[in-house]
Protein backbone atom coordinates (compact mmCIF):
# COMPACT_ATOMS: atom_id res chain seq x y z
CA UNK A 1 0.00 0.00 0.00
CA UNK A 2 1.52 3.28 -1.02
CA UNK A 3 1.58 6.39 1.12
CA UNK A 4 -1.11 7.88 -1.07
CA UNK A 5 -3.43 4.96 -0.51
CA UNK A 6 -3.21 5.45 3.21
CA UNK A 7 -3.81 9.14 2.87
CA UNK A 8 -6.79 8.62 0.63
CA UNK A 9 -8.27 6.67 3.46
CA UNK A 10 -9.22 3.27 2.08
CA UNK A 11 -8.42 1.54 5.36
CA UNK A 12 -9.17 3.86 8.25
CA UNK A 13 -9.25 2.76 11.84
CA UNK A 14 -12.43 0.83 12.26
CA UNK A 15 -14.35 0.82 15.51
CA UNK A 16 -11.93 -1.79 16.89
CA UNK A 17 -8.90 0.17 15.79
CA UNK A 18 -10.17 3.26 17.59
CA UNK A 19 -10.96 1.28 20.72
CA UNK A 20 -7.49 -0.19 20.98
CA UNK A 21 -5.88 3.16 20.17
CA UNK A 22 -7.85 4.73 22.99
CA UNK A 23 -7.08 1.92 25.41
CA UNK A 24 -3.39 2.45 24.61
CA UNK A 25 -3.63 6.18 25.30
CA UNK A 26 -5.44 5.59 28.59
CA UNK A 27 -2.87 3.04 29.70
CA UNK A 28 0.00 5.40 28.89
CA UNK A 29 -1.50 8.31 30.76
CA UNK A 30 -2.60 6.63 33.95
CA UNK A 31 0.01 6.04 36.60
CA UNK A 32 -0.38 3.36 39.19
CA UNK A 33 0.41 4.57 42.69
CA UNK A 34 2.17 1.95 44.76
CA UNK A 35 1.42 2.00 48.45
CA UNK A 36 4.34 1.96 50.82
CA UNK A 37 4.14 -0.97 53.29
CA UNK A 38 2.72 -0.09 56.71
CA UNK A 39 5.86 -0.93 58.72
CA UNK A 40 7.97 1.31 56.52
CA UNK A 41 5.42 4.13 56.73
CA UNK A 42 5.16 3.79 60.52
CA UNK A 43 8.92 3.80 60.90
CA UNK A 44 9.50 6.84 58.71
CA UNK A 45 6.69 8.68 60.50
CA UNK A 46 7.90 7.92 64.02
CA UNK A 47 11.68 8.14 64.11
CA UNK A 48 12.10 11.90 63.45
CA UNK A 49 9.79 13.02 66.29
CA UNK A 50 11.32 10.38 68.58
CA UNK A 51 14.80 11.81 67.93
CA UNK A 52 13.51 15.35 68.48
CA UNK A 53 11.92 14.46 71.83
CA UNK A 54 15.06 12.61 72.92
CA UNK A 55 17.25 15.63 72.14
CA UNK A 56 14.85 17.92 73.98
CA UNK A 57 14.94 15.74 77.10
CA UNK A 58 18.73 15.63 76.91
CA UNK A 59 19.02 19.42 76.79
CA UNK A 60 16.51 19.74 79.63
CA UNK A 61 18.51 17.32 81.80
CA UNK A 62 21.75 19.20 81.04
CA UNK A 63 20.21 22.55 81.95
CA UNK A 64 18.86 21.02 85.18
CA UNK A 65 22.29 19.64 86.10
CA UNK A 66 24.00 22.95 85.39
CA UNK A 67 22.25 24.25 88.50
CA UNK A 68 21.09 27.39 86.69
CA UNK A 69 17.67 27.22 88.40
CA UNK A 70 16.60 25.84 91.76
CA UNK A 71 14.78 22.45 91.57
CA UNK A 72 11.52 24.08 92.75
CA UNK A 73 11.62 26.32 89.69
CA UNK A 74 12.83 23.76 87.17
CA UNK A 75 12.45 20.05 87.97
CA UNK A 76 14.42 17.38 86.15
CA UNK A 77 12.76 15.17 83.51
CA UNK A 78 13.11 12.31 85.97
CA UNK A 79 11.18 14.22 88.67
CA UNK A 80 8.37 14.88 86.22
CA UNK A 81 8.28 11.21 85.22
CA UNK A 82 8.05 10.26 88.90
CA UNK A 83 5.27 12.75 89.47
CA UNK A 84 3.31 11.29 86.56
CA UNK A 85 3.82 7.80 87.95
CA UNK A 86 2.62 8.87 91.36
CA UNK A 87 -0.49 10.46 89.97
CA UNK A 88 -1.40 7.49 87.81
CA UNK A 89 -0.35 4.32 89.64
CA UNK A 90 1.35 5.63 92.82
CA UNK A 91 0.16 7.30 96.02
CA UNK A 92 -2.21 9.75 94.27
CA UNK A 93 -3.40 7.06 91.89
CA UNK A 94 -6.20 8.12 89.58
CA UNK A 95 -5.92 11.84 90.25
CA UNK A 96 -4.40 12.69 86.88
CA UNK A 97 -6.58 10.29 84.92
CA UNK A 98 -9.70 11.62 86.61
CA UNK A 99 -8.71 15.17 85.75
CA UNK A 100 -8.10 14.14 82.14
CA UNK A 101 -11.51 12.47 82.02
CA UNK A 102 -13.25 15.54 83.48
CA UNK A 103 -11.54 17.93 81.07
CA UNK A 104 -12.05 15.69 78.05
CA UNK A 105 -15.72 15.40 78.84
CA UNK A 106 -16.07 19.17 79.16
CA UNK A 107 -14.01 19.66 75.97
CA UNK A 108 -16.11 17.19 73.98
CA UNK A 109 -19.42 18.62 75.18
CA UNK A 110 -18.28 22.16 74.48
CA UNK A 111 -16.88 21.25 71.08
CA UNK A 112 -20.10 19.56 69.98
CA UNK A 113 -22.05 22.64 71.09
CA UNK A 114 -19.57 24.88 69.25
CA UNK A 115 -20.06 22.83 66.06
CA UNK A 116 -23.82 23.04 66.44
CA UNK A 117 -23.65 26.83 66.72
CA UNK A 118 -20.69 27.57 64.45
CA UNK A 119 -21.86 25.58 61.43
CA UNK A 120 -25.19 27.34 60.79
CA UNK A 121 -23.57 30.65 61.71
CA UNK A 122 -20.88 30.07 59.08
CA UNK A 123 -23.46 29.07 56.48
CA UNK A 124 -25.43 32.21 57.19
CA UNK A 125 -22.37 34.46 56.86
CA UNK A 126 -21.27 32.72 53.67
CA UNK A 127 -24.62 32.83 51.91
CA UNK A 128 -26.09 36.14 53.00
CA UNK A 129 -24.18 39.21 51.96
CA UNK A 130 -25.93 41.41 54.53
CA UNK A 131 -25.01 39.09 57.37
CA UNK A 132 -21.49 38.83 56.00
CA UNK A 133 -21.04 42.58 55.91
CA UNK A 134 -22.67 42.90 59.32
CA UNK A 135 -20.94 40.33 61.47
CA UNK A 136 -18.31 38.71 59.21
CA UNK A 137 -15.44 40.97 60.30
CA UNK A 138 -16.41 40.65 63.97
CA UNK A 139 -16.55 36.86 63.84
CA UNK A 140 -13.18 36.59 62.15
CA UNK A 141 -11.75 39.27 64.45
CA UNK A 142 -12.90 37.34 67.50
CA UNK A 143 -10.40 34.66 66.56
CA UNK A 144 -7.53 36.93 67.47
CA UNK A 145 -8.97 37.69 70.91
CA UNK A 146 -7.33 35.32 73.42
CA UNK A 147 -10.16 33.45 75.10
CA UNK A 148 -8.54 33.90 78.52
CA UNK A 149 -9.68 37.51 78.22
CA UNK A 150 -13.28 36.28 78.48
CA UNK A 151 -12.71 34.49 81.79
CA UNK A 152 -13.20 37.48 84.15
CA UNK A 153 -16.35 38.51 82.30
CA UNK A 154 -17.70 34.96 82.34
CA UNK A 155 -17.07 34.65 86.10
CA UNK A 156 -18.84 37.95 86.78
CA UNK A 157 -21.75 36.91 84.59
CA UNK A 158 -22.18 33.25 85.56
CA UNK A 159 -20.31 33.00 88.85
CA UNK A 160 -17.88 30.16 89.50
CA UNK A 161 -19.96 27.60 87.62
CA UNK A 162 -19.66 25.17 84.72
CA UNK A 163 -21.61 27.68 82.66
CA UNK A 164 -18.73 30.14 82.93
CA UNK A 165 -16.30 27.48 81.66
CA UNK A 166 -18.54 26.56 78.74
CA UNK A 167 -19.11 30.19 77.82
CA UNK A 168 -15.37 30.78 77.51
CA UNK A 169 -14.97 27.63 75.47
CA UNK A 170 -17.76 28.57 73.06
CA UNK A 171 -16.49 32.11 72.60
CA UNK A 172 -13.14 30.61 71.64
CA UNK A 173 -14.30 27.80 69.36
CA UNK A 174 -17.43 29.04 67.59
CA UNK A 175 -15.70 31.78 65.54
CA UNK A 176 -13.07 29.43 64.13
CA UNK A 177 -15.64 26.82 63.16
CA UNK A 178 -17.84 29.48 61.54
CA UNK A 179 -14.83 30.90 59.71
CA UNK A 180 -13.86 27.45 58.48
CA UNK A 181 -17.31 27.03 56.98
CA UNK A 182 -17.13 30.49 55.35
CA UNK A 183 -13.73 29.93 53.79
CA UNK A 184 -14.72 26.42 52.72
CA UNK A 185 -17.68 27.84 50.81
CA UNK A 186 -15.74 30.83 49.47
CA UNK A 187 -13.14 28.53 48.00
CA UNK A 188 -15.59 26.44 45.99
CA UNK A 189 -14.63 27.00 42.33
CA UNK A 190 -17.42 28.91 40.51
CA UNK A 191 -17.20 26.28 37.78
CA UNK A 192 -18.75 23.71 40.14
CA UNK A 193 -21.82 25.85 40.75
CA UNK A 194 -22.09 26.34 37.01
CA UNK A 195 -21.98 22.58 36.51
CA UNK A 196 -24.76 22.19 39.06
CA UNK A 197 -26.92 24.65 37.17
CA UNK A 198 -26.21 23.01 33.81
CA UNK A 199 -27.21 19.64 35.25
CA UNK A 200 -30.50 21.17 36.32
CA UNK A 201 -30.00 21.28 40.09
CA UNK A 202 -32.32 23.59 42.02
CA UNK A 203 -31.11 25.62 45.01
CA UNK A 204 -31.41 22.83 47.56
CA UNK A 205 -29.89 20.19 45.28
CA UNK A 206 -27.11 22.60 44.43
CA UNK A 207 -26.26 22.88 48.15
CA UNK A 208 -26.56 19.17 48.79
CA UNK A 209 -24.75 17.76 45.78
CA UNK A 210 -22.28 20.53 44.94
CA UNK A 211 -21.71 23.31 47.44
CA UNK A 212 -21.49 21.44 50.75
CA UNK A 213 -19.34 18.54 49.54
CA UNK A 214 -17.07 21.02 47.79
CA UNK A 215 -16.74 23.07 51.00
CA UNK A 216 -15.95 20.03 53.14
CA UNK A 217 -12.13 20.35 53.22
CA UNK A 218 -12.29 23.98 54.42
CA UNK A 219 -14.96 23.09 56.95
CA UNK A 220 -12.85 20.24 58.29
CA UNK A 221 -9.87 22.54 58.70
CA UNK A 222 -12.19 24.81 60.67
CA UNK A 223 -13.32 21.90 62.87
CA UNK A 224 -9.73 20.94 63.58
CA UNK A 225 -8.91 24.50 64.54
CA UNK A 226 -12.16 24.70 66.48
CA UNK A 227 -11.07 21.73 68.59
CA UNK A 228 -7.69 23.36 69.29
CA UNK A 229 -9.47 26.55 70.36
CA UNK A 230 -11.95 24.58 72.47
CA UNK A 231 -9.17 22.82 74.33
CA UNK A 232 -7.12 25.97 74.85
CA UNK A 233 -10.10 28.01 76.03
CA UNK A 234 -11.14 25.21 78.36
CA UNK A 235 -7.70 25.14 79.97
CA UNK A 236 -7.68 28.93 80.36
CA UNK A 237 -11.08 28.77 82.01
CA UNK A 238 -10.19 25.85 84.30
CA UNK A 239 -6.97 27.48 85.44
CA UNK A 240 -8.79 30.51 86.74
CA UNK A 241 -12.15 29.11 87.89
CA UNK A 242 -10.85 26.99 90.68
CA UNK A 243 -13.60 26.17 93.13
CA UNK A 244 -14.49 23.07 95.15
CA UNK A 245 -17.95 23.15 93.58
CA UNK A 246 -16.49 22.47 90.16
CA UNK A 247 -15.10 19.11 89.12
CA UNK A 248 -11.31 18.86 89.10
CA UNK A 249 -10.11 19.27 85.53
CA UNK A 250 -6.56 19.38 84.19
CA UNK A 251 -6.43 23.18 84.46
CA UNK A 252 -7.54 23.11 88.09
CA UNK A 253 -5.06 20.34 88.87
CA UNK A 254 -2.30 22.41 87.30
CA UNK A 255 -3.23 25.44 89.39
CA UNK A 256 -3.29 23.38 92.59
CA UNK A 257 0.23 22.11 91.90
CA UNK A 258 1.41 25.69 91.48
CA UNK A 259 -0.18 26.74 94.77
CA UNK A 260 1.84 24.11 96.63
CA UNK A 261 4.99 24.85 94.58
CA UNK A 262 5.01 21.32 93.17
CA UNK A 263 7.11 22.03 90.07
CA UNK A 264 7.12 18.41 88.90
CA UNK A 265 3.32 18.41 89.26
CA UNK A 266 3.05 21.60 87.21
CA UNK A 267 5.11 20.14 84.40
CA UNK A 268 3.29 16.82 84.44
CA UNK A 269 0.03 18.80 84.18
CA UNK A 270 1.32 20.73 81.17
CA UNK A 271 2.46 17.49 79.60
CA UNK A 272 -0.95 15.93 80.13
CA UNK A 273 -2.71 18.91 78.53
CA UNK A 274 -0.39 18.77 75.54
CA UNK A 275 -0.71 15.01 75.19
CA UNK A 276 -4.49 15.05 75.24
CA UNK A 277 -4.59 17.85 72.66
CA UNK A 278 -2.23 16.04 70.32
CA UNK A 279 -3.92 12.67 70.84
CA UNK A 280 -7.35 14.00 69.90
CA UNK A 281 -5.90 15.66 66.82
CA UNK A 282 -3.98 12.56 65.72
CA UNK A 283 -6.70 10.02 66.47
CA UNK A 284 -9.71 11.98 65.30
CA UNK A 285 -9.00 14.83 62.92
CA UNK A 286 -5.88 13.77 61.05
CA UNK A 287 -7.22 10.43 59.75
CA UNK A 288 -10.57 11.89 58.67
CA UNK A 289 -9.00 14.88 56.96
CA UNK A 290 -6.36 12.76 55.28
CA UNK A 291 -8.93 10.35 53.92
CA UNK A 292 -11.13 13.09 52.53
CA UNK A 293 -8.25 14.97 50.95
CA UNK A 294 -6.69 11.90 49.46
CA UNK A 295 -9.97 10.86 47.85
CA UNK A 296 -9.90 14.17 46.03
CA UNK A 297 -6.27 13.84 45.03
CA UNK A 298 -5.23 16.61 47.42
CA UNK A 299 -3.16 16.81 50.56
CA UNK A 300 -0.01 15.18 51.79
CA UNK A 301 1.65 12.77 49.43
CA UNK A 302 2.44 9.30 50.62
CA UNK A 303 5.66 9.02 52.65
CA UNK A 304 8.51 7.33 50.86
CA UNK B 1 -14.71 -1.22 5.96
CA UNK B 2 -15.77 -1.33 9.58
CA UNK B 3 -15.66 2.40 10.11
CA UNK B 4 -18.81 3.95 11.47
CA UNK B 5 -20.41 6.31 9.01
CA UNK B 6 -19.40 9.53 10.62
CA UNK B 7 -20.31 11.96 7.94
CA UNK B 8 -23.76 12.96 6.93
CA UNK B 9 -24.59 15.63 4.41
CA UNK B 10 -25.59 18.82 6.14
CA UNK B 11 -29.35 18.90 6.57
CA UNK B 12 -30.87 21.97 5.02
CA UNK B 13 -31.55 24.16 8.01
CA UNK B 14 -33.96 26.55 6.51
CA UNK B 15 -35.55 28.86 9.02
CA UNK B 16 -38.82 28.54 7.17
CA UNK B 17 -39.22 24.79 6.90
CA UNK B 18 -39.24 22.02 9.43
CA UNK B 19 -38.34 21.80 13.06
CA UNK B 20 -35.12 23.23 14.47
CA UNK B 21 -33.20 21.88 17.41
CA UNK B 22 -32.02 25.38 18.21
CA UNK B 23 -33.30 28.62 16.77
CA UNK B 24 -31.78 31.97 17.53
CA UNK B 25 -33.66 34.91 16.09
CA UNK B 26 -32.13 38.35 16.13
CA UNK B 27 -30.30 37.64 19.37
CA UNK B 28 -28.29 40.43 20.95
CA UNK B 29 -26.53 40.43 24.27
CA UNK B 30 -25.06 43.24 26.20
CA UNK B 31 -23.91 42.92 29.78
CA UNK B 32 -24.81 45.71 32.12
CA UNK B 33 -22.79 48.78 31.25
CA UNK B 34 -20.57 46.81 28.87
CA UNK B 35 -20.19 46.75 25.10
CA UNK B 36 -22.46 44.74 22.82
CA UNK B 37 -21.20 41.15 22.87
CA UNK B 38 -23.61 39.59 20.39
CA UNK B 39 -25.37 41.62 17.75
CA UNK B 40 -28.43 40.38 15.87
CA UNK B 41 -27.39 36.75 15.60
CA UNK B 42 -29.78 34.52 13.71
CA UNK B 43 -28.93 30.86 13.59
CA UNK B 44 -30.83 27.69 12.96
CA UNK B 45 -29.60 24.26 13.90
CA UNK B 46 -31.47 21.31 12.45
CA UNK B 47 -32.03 18.16 14.53
CA UNK B 48 -29.04 15.87 14.20
CA UNK B 49 -26.84 18.59 12.78
CA UNK B 50 -23.28 19.24 13.93
CA UNK B 51 -22.60 22.99 13.83
CA UNK B 52 -19.24 24.49 14.67
CA UNK B 53 -19.09 28.10 15.82
CA UNK B 54 -15.74 29.56 14.93
CA UNK B 55 -14.27 32.90 15.81
CA UNK B 56 -11.42 34.85 17.33
CA UNK B 57 -11.43 36.18 20.88
CA UNK B 58 -14.31 38.47 21.69
CA UNK B 59 -16.76 36.98 19.24
CA UNK B 60 -19.11 35.99 22.04
CA UNK B 61 -18.95 32.26 21.36
CA UNK B 62 -19.25 31.28 24.98
CA UNK B 63 -21.92 33.91 25.63
CA UNK B 64 -23.91 32.42 22.80
CA UNK B 65 -23.69 28.94 24.30
CA UNK B 66 -24.72 30.28 27.69
CA UNK B 67 -27.82 31.77 26.10
CA UNK B 68 -28.71 28.47 24.45
CA UNK B 69 -28.09 26.65 27.74
CA UNK B 70 -30.43 29.11 29.46
CA UNK B 71 -27.70 30.15 31.86
CA UNK B 72 -28.25 33.70 30.69
CA UNK B 73 -30.96 35.80 29.04
CA UNK B 74 -30.62 37.60 25.72
CA UNK B 75 -30.95 41.40 25.78
CA UNK B 76 -32.97 41.23 22.57
CA UNK B 77 -34.28 38.52 20.27
CA UNK B 78 -35.41 35.01 21.07
CA UNK B 79 -33.69 31.71 21.78
CA UNK B 80 -35.75 28.59 21.18
CA UNK B 81 -34.49 25.19 22.14
CA UNK B 82 -36.43 22.09 21.18
CA UNK B 83 -36.76 19.56 23.97
CA UNK B 84 -35.20 19.21 27.37
CA UNK B 85 -32.41 21.22 28.97
CA UNK B 86 -29.33 21.00 26.76
CA UNK B 87 -26.09 19.56 28.09
CA UNK B 88 -23.05 21.83 28.20
CA UNK B 89 -19.42 20.77 28.23
CA UNK B 90 -16.54 23.10 29.09
CA UNK B 91 -12.86 23.22 28.35
CA UNK B 92 -12.32 21.79 31.82
CA UNK B 93 -14.04 18.48 32.40
CA UNK B 94 -15.50 20.04 35.58
CA UNK B 95 -16.00 16.68 37.22
CA UNK B 96 -16.67 16.78 40.95
CA UNK B 97 -13.51 15.47 42.61
CA UNK B 98 -15.21 13.90 45.62
CA UNK B 99 -17.19 11.54 43.37
CA UNK B 100 -16.06 8.56 41.34
CA UNK B 101 -16.35 8.57 37.55
CA UNK B 102 -19.61 6.61 37.76
CA UNK B 103 -21.05 8.88 40.47
CA UNK B 104 -20.28 11.90 38.32
CA UNK B 105 -22.21 10.36 35.45
CA UNK B 106 -25.07 9.58 37.83
CA UNK B 107 -25.33 13.15 39.09
CA UNK B 108 -27.79 14.51 36.50
CA UNK B 109 -29.94 11.43 37.08
CA UNK B 110 -29.84 11.99 40.83
CA UNK B 111 -30.94 15.56 40.34
CA UNK B 112 -33.90 14.28 38.33
CA UNK B 113 -34.80 11.82 41.07
CA UNK B 114 -33.99 8.63 39.14
CA UNK B 115 -33.83 5.58 41.40
CA UNK B 116 -30.43 4.26 42.39
CA UNK B 117 -30.68 0.93 40.59
CA UNK B 118 -31.59 2.60 37.33
CA UNK B 119 -28.92 5.27 37.84
CA UNK B 120 -26.23 2.65 38.25
CA UNK B 121 -27.31 0.81 35.13
CA UNK B 122 -27.42 4.01 33.07
CA UNK B 123 -24.00 5.12 34.30
CA UNK B 124 -22.51 1.73 33.42
CA UNK B 125 -24.04 1.87 29.98
CA UNK B 126 -22.79 5.40 29.30
CA UNK B 127 -19.29 4.71 30.61
CA UNK B 128 -19.27 1.70 28.35
CA UNK B 129 -20.21 3.96 25.46
CA UNK B 130 -17.20 6.19 26.09
CA UNK B 131 -15.10 3.06 26.66
CA UNK B 132 -14.41 3.71 30.31
CA UNK B 133 -16.29 0.86 31.96
CA UNK B 134 -13.02 -0.21 33.55
CA UNK B 135 -12.60 3.15 35.27
CA UNK B 136 -16.07 3.50 36.77
CA UNK B 137 -14.81 3.50 40.36
CA UNK B 138 -11.79 5.71 39.78
CA UNK B 139 -11.60 9.16 41.31
CA UNK B 140 -11.19 12.17 39.07
CA UNK B 141 -7.53 12.71 39.94
CA UNK B 142 -6.74 9.17 38.84
CA UNK B 143 -7.92 9.87 35.28
CA UNK B 144 -6.02 11.51 32.43
CA UNK B 145 -7.31 14.70 30.79
CA UNK B 146 -8.79 12.79 27.87
CA UNK B 147 -10.48 10.28 30.16
CA UNK B 148 -11.96 13.11 32.21
CA UNK B 149 -13.49 14.67 29.12
CA UNK B 150 -14.98 11.31 28.18
CA UNK B 151 -16.53 11.03 31.65
CA UNK B 152 -17.84 14.58 31.20
CA UNK B 153 -19.30 13.52 27.84
CA UNK B 154 -20.98 10.53 29.48
CA UNK B 155 -22.36 12.84 32.19
CA UNK B 156 -23.72 15.17 29.50
CA UNK B 157 -25.37 12.26 27.73
CA UNK B 158 -27.01 11.24 31.01
CA UNK B 159 -29.02 14.45 30.76
CA UNK B 160 -30.86 12.86 27.82
CA UNK B 161 -31.28 16.22 26.14
CA UNK B 162 -30.36 15.18 22.64
CA UNK B 163 -28.65 18.54 22.27
CA UNK B 164 -25.02 18.86 23.25
CA UNK B 165 -23.34 22.24 23.60
CA UNK B 166 -19.57 22.15 23.71
CA UNK B 167 -17.37 25.09 24.67
CA UNK B 168 -13.88 24.31 23.36
CA UNK B 169 -14.01 20.94 25.09
CA UNK B 170 -10.75 19.62 23.67
CA UNK B 171 -8.65 22.80 23.71
CA UNK B 172 -6.59 21.75 26.73
CA UNK B 173 -5.74 18.27 25.44
CA UNK B 174 -2.67 17.12 23.57
CA UNK B 175 -2.98 16.64 19.81
CA UNK B 176 -3.11 12.84 19.79
CA UNK B 177 -5.76 12.65 22.51
CA UNK B 178 -7.76 15.39 20.83
CA UNK B 179 -7.69 13.51 17.55
CA UNK B 180 -8.98 10.34 19.20
CA UNK B 181 -11.71 12.27 21.00
CA UNK B 182 -12.83 13.85 17.73
CA UNK B 183 -13.36 10.40 16.35
CA UNK B 184 -15.15 9.25 19.50
CA UNK B 185 -17.43 12.25 19.50
CA UNK B 186 -18.50 11.65 15.91
CA UNK B 187 -19.06 7.96 16.59
CA UNK B 188 -21.21 8.67 19.64
CA UNK B 189 -23.05 11.47 17.92
CA UNK B 190 -24.01 9.10 15.10
CA UNK B 191 -24.95 6.35 17.53
CA UNK B 192 -27.11 8.62 19.71
CA UNK B 193 -28.49 10.93 17.04
CA UNK B 194 -27.15 13.98 18.82
CA UNK B 195 -27.42 17.57 17.75
CA UNK B 196 -24.15 19.31 18.53
CA UNK B 197 -23.22 22.97 18.75
CA UNK B 198 -19.46 23.07 19.09
CA UNK B 199 -17.52 26.23 19.83
CA UNK B 200 -13.86 26.39 18.87
CA UNK B 201 -11.17 28.74 17.66
CA UNK B 202 -9.42 25.92 15.85
CA UNK B 203 -10.34 26.05 12.16
CA UNK B 204 -9.19 22.54 11.35
CA UNK B 205 -11.11 21.12 14.26
CA UNK B 206 -14.25 22.90 13.05
CA UNK B 207 -13.88 21.56 9.51
CA UNK B 208 -13.00 18.07 10.69
CA UNK B 209 -16.10 17.83 12.89
CA UNK B 210 -18.85 20.04 11.56
CA UNK B 211 -21.58 19.59 9.01
CA UNK B 212 -21.62 23.34 8.97
CA UNK B 213 -19.09 25.91 10.13
CA UNK B 214 -20.34 29.31 11.22
CA UNK B 215 -17.74 32.04 11.26
CA UNK B 216 -18.45 34.76 13.80
CA UNK B 217 -17.01 38.24 13.66
CA UNK B 218 -15.66 39.82 16.83
CA UNK B 219 -16.77 42.79 18.93
CA UNK B 220 -19.62 42.57 18.48
CA UNK B 221 -20.22 38.93 17.60
CA UNK B 222 -22.15 38.55 14.36
CA UNK B 223 -22.56 35.72 11.90
CA UNK B 224 -19.98 36.62 9.26
CA UNK B 225 -20.19 33.61 7.01
CA UNK B 226 -21.45 30.04 6.90
CA UNK B 227 -19.77 27.09 5.19
CA UNK B 228 -21.39 23.76 4.43
CA UNK B 229 -18.77 21.09 4.81
CA UNK B 230 -19.42 18.74 1.92
CA UNK B 231 -16.55 16.32 2.34
CA UNK B 232 -17.66 12.77 1.66
CA UNK B 233 -16.59 9.81 3.74
CA UNK B 234 -14.62 9.73 6.94
CA UNK B 235 -12.61 12.83 7.68
CA UNK B 236 -9.29 13.17 9.37
CA UNK B 237 -7.69 16.35 10.56
CA UNK B 238 -4.73 15.75 8.21
CA UNK B 239 -6.86 15.15 5.08
CA UNK B 240 -6.16 17.41 2.08
CA UNK B 241 -9.86 18.26 1.73
CA UNK B 242 -9.99 19.37 5.34
CA UNK B 243 -6.82 21.37 4.81
CA UNK B 244 -8.17 23.02 1.68
CA UNK B 245 -11.42 24.20 3.28
CA UNK B 246 -9.55 25.20 6.42
CA UNK B 247 -7.27 27.40 4.34
CA UNK B 248 -10.26 29.22 2.86
CA UNK B 249 -11.91 29.73 6.24
CA UNK B 250 -8.65 30.80 7.85
CA UNK B 251 -8.26 33.53 5.25
CA UNK B 252 -11.75 34.81 6.01
CA UNK B 253 -11.08 34.63 9.73
CA UNK B 254 -7.88 36.61 9.30
CA UNK B 255 -9.72 39.19 7.27
CA UNK B 256 -12.22 39.53 10.11
CA UNK B 257 -9.45 39.99 12.65
CA UNK B 258 -7.65 42.52 10.45
CA UNK B 259 -10.68 44.79 10.46
CA UNK B 260 -10.04 45.40 14.15
CA UNK B 261 -6.40 46.33 13.56
CA UNK B 262 -7.54 48.98 11.07
CA UNK B 263 -10.08 50.54 13.40
CA UNK B 264 -7.74 51.65 16.13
Amino acid sequence: MSILDVRRGGDRDGADGLATLEAGLDALEVHEVRRVPFVKRAWSASWPPAVAVGLFLLVWELVYRSGWKEPYALPSPGDVALSIREQTVGADAGQLLEAIATSLQRGATGFVAAVAIGTPLGLLIARSSVVRRGIGPIVSGLQSLPSVAWVPAAILFFGLTDAAIYAVLLLGAVPSIANGMVSGIDQVPPLFSRVGRVLGANGLQQARYVLLPAALPGYLAGLRQGWAFSWRSLMAAELITNSPELGLGLGQLLDQSRQVSDAAGVYSGILAILTVGIAVELCLFTPVERRILRRRGLGVPELT
Amino acid sequence: MTAVDIHRPAPSASPLTGRSAVRLDGVSKRFRGGPVVLDDVTLDVAPGEFVCLLGASGCGKSTLLNLVAALDEPSAGTVDVDGARPALMFQEAALLPWLTAAQNVELPLRVRGVRQRERRARARELLDLVRLSGSADKRVHELSGGMRQRVALARSLAQDGGLLLMDEPFAALDAITRDVLHEELLRIRAERDLTVVFVTHNVREAVRLGDRVVLLSSRPGRVAKTYDVAIEGTRRIEDPDVAALSAVITEDLRAEIRRHGGQS
